[in-house]
């Protein structure tokens, strides 16, 4: 018998919800990112786009609804086992630990599969790091502590990226190098969740934009009607 | 003052450093890894002691067999107690782990109380070890120079492991954001249990160390502990070098003032530790919050 093939989703969430000790901030979001799709999730401050990110990576454990990773469900999984997957997580706080040198940082996290960066590759990608790869990691300035989080992910083989603000504060020359990170893993075939404030950024990689409300989403614009939508797009982001 | 007196001292000083060091580095390591004050730490000290003791007079084990064998069960048992027990108050305020470890301790000293009795039991130096130099100016015995060698030893491997190896790097980052390091893929739960079996393993090594200098019993912990951790608060819980540091430079101090005011001998360390506290709170080398 014949039946189309339907790829699942690598991620697939539905009805997700978030708590932070009592307060509730996740209301049932739904999101489903395909293979080497990248999408964006879009918001105003505090609508819920890290928590969501937080949640999908089991950092927030109290959380409720369904995540599937591959075809398999996470929603009870430790962190630990969710990484596994497969997923590099670039956190909105940086996470460059003060008792690790860069260099330390760059090789912490283990392999997740095969096909990650070396370190030359990371290197010619981010020439400070090189220089700067004896110095104990939080004695970076803020644009080479994004470089450093972002290039401890490329090393480990993940497929699936989930990336917060990844260019906040940036030198615009900075933001390019990342842009440019970001398109060489997407002609990979990498999957990747972009939380992104600076709009020109994202709509350029991105496949699909989800819009977050007060930990809902509220929108989904596709790419191609990303050109007639930007009158919304700016009333979303209150821009 | 002949200098006899004073070197002999010394020597007793550095040798109660370097248990000091061993015990202390073990309290470093739990408490960076799982926010624990490990009040217990004594009752594994005595536990080493104790089954290098059990195993030579149940089995006929000898010391140096003992010297790995004993530490590996205090550390498997500790490890048991961290996934059976201390697992549960983690995410508890601080004063549990400490409730939880005082319990611990006094169950443990009650149970080989009951079983073997308070008096103290004494334990032959090996005969690899036995008899010492003649340096001249003093004798040193060979056992005790051994402990010094061993335990320094020991705590230099440490620091090396933890500062210098891959294991370090990942212990390290699992104790400044567990957090994050769990969403790199690193299974930090286990490596609590590891961090407390290895720290209690530690002051197992030192139990069996001192078997042959102190008697085994079931209280030979208790004093030392209170000292330790008078160390730990001087020294600041941040760093294993500054751990060891502390633990011999007091070990010293305190024989330096056996010979010079002896009244005072068990004094120096506490009154160090509350000028500490007054002048710098988070300790010598621990960072300020
Ligand atoms: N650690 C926390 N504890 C309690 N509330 C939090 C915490 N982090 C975020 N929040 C709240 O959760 C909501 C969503 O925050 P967040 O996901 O960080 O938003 P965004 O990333 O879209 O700016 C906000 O109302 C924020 O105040
Ligand atoms: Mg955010």
């Amino acid at each position: 018998m014949w039946a189309p093939i339907m790829t699942e989703p690598v991620i697939a969430i539905r009805q997700l919800q978030g708590y932070y000790g009592e307060s509730h901030v996740l209301h049932g979001v739904d999101l489903d990112v395909a293979a080497g799709e990248v999408i964006t999730i879009i918001g105003r401050n505090g609508a819920g786009k890290t928590t969501t990110l937080r949640a999908i990576m089991g950092i927030l454990e109290n959380r409720q609804g369904s995540i599937r990773i591959q075809g398999r469900e996470t929603i009870a999984d430790p962190s630990e086992r969710i990484a596994r997957l497969g997923i590099g997580y670039v956190p909105e706080e940086r996470g460059i630990y003060s008792s690790l040198d860069v260099m330390e940082n760059l090789m912490l996290p283990p392999r997740l599969g095969p096909g990650g960066m070396s370190l030359d590759d990371i290197w010619q990608l981010f020439p400070n790091l090189l220089e700067r790869r004896r110095s104990q990691g939080t004695r970076l300035s803020g644009g080479e502590q994004q470089m450093l989080a972002f290039a401890r992910v490329l090393r480990t083989g993940a497929n699936i990226f989930l990336l917060d603000e990844p260019t906040e504060g940036l030198a615009p020359v900075i933001v390019q190098q990342i842009g440019k990170a970001v398109e060489a893993m997407k002609a990979k075939g990498h999957t990747m969740i972009l939380v992104e404030q600076n709009f020109r950024f994202a709509a350029r990689l991105a496949d699909r934009h989800y819009v977050m409300e007060n930990g809902r989403v509220i929108d989904v614009i596709a790419k191609a009607d990303v050109p007639s939508s930007l009158d919304k797009i700016k009333s979303y982001l209150g821009v | 003052m002949p200098i006899q007196a004073l070197l002999g001292q010394l020597l007793v000083g550095l040798i109660n450093g370097s248990f000091y060091a061993m015990m202390s580095i073990g309290l470093a390591i739990i408490f960076g890894l799982l926010g624990i004050t490990n009040i217990a730490q004594g009752a594994f000290y005595m536990m080493g002691a104790f089954f290098s003791w059990l195993l030579l007079r149940e089995a006929g084990i000898g010391y140096f067999y003992a010297l790995v064998l004993s530490p590996l069960i205090v550390g498997l048992i500790g490890a048991a107690i961290e996934r059976t027990l201390l697992r549960r108050v983690y995410k508890l305020p601080h004063e549990y782990g400490l409730l939880l470890t005082f319990g611990i301790l006094t169950f443990t000293q009650g149970l080989f109380i009951y079983i073997f009795q308070t008096a103290g039991r004494p334990y032959p130096v090996p005969t690899e070890l036995a008899g010492g130099f003649n340096l001249g100016f003093m004798f040193l015995p060979k056992y005790r120079a051994w402990v010094v060698i061993a335990s320094l030893t020991t705590c230099f491997l440490v620091w090396y492991a933890l500062e210098k190896t891959s294991l370090g790097r990942t212990l390290r980052a699992a104790t400044e954001n567990p957090t994050l390091t769990r969403a790199f893929g690193i299974n930090v739960p286990a490596l609590m249990t590891l961090g407390f079996g290895a720290g209690v393993a530690l002051a197992g090594a030192a139990g069996v160390l001192a078997a042959p200098i102190y008697t085994v019993s079931p209280i030979m912990g208790a004093d030392l502990i209170i000292v330790v951790f008078a160390i730990i608060v001087i020294g600041g819980m941040g760093s294993i070098m500054g751990a060891i540091v502390t633990s011999v430079s007091l070990g010293l101090l305190e024989g330096l003032a056996k010979v010079y005011y002896p009244q005072g001998s068990n004094m120096v360390v506490f009154v160090i530790m509350i000028a500490v506290l007054l002048l710098r709170p988070a300790g010598l080398f621990g960072r300020e919050k």
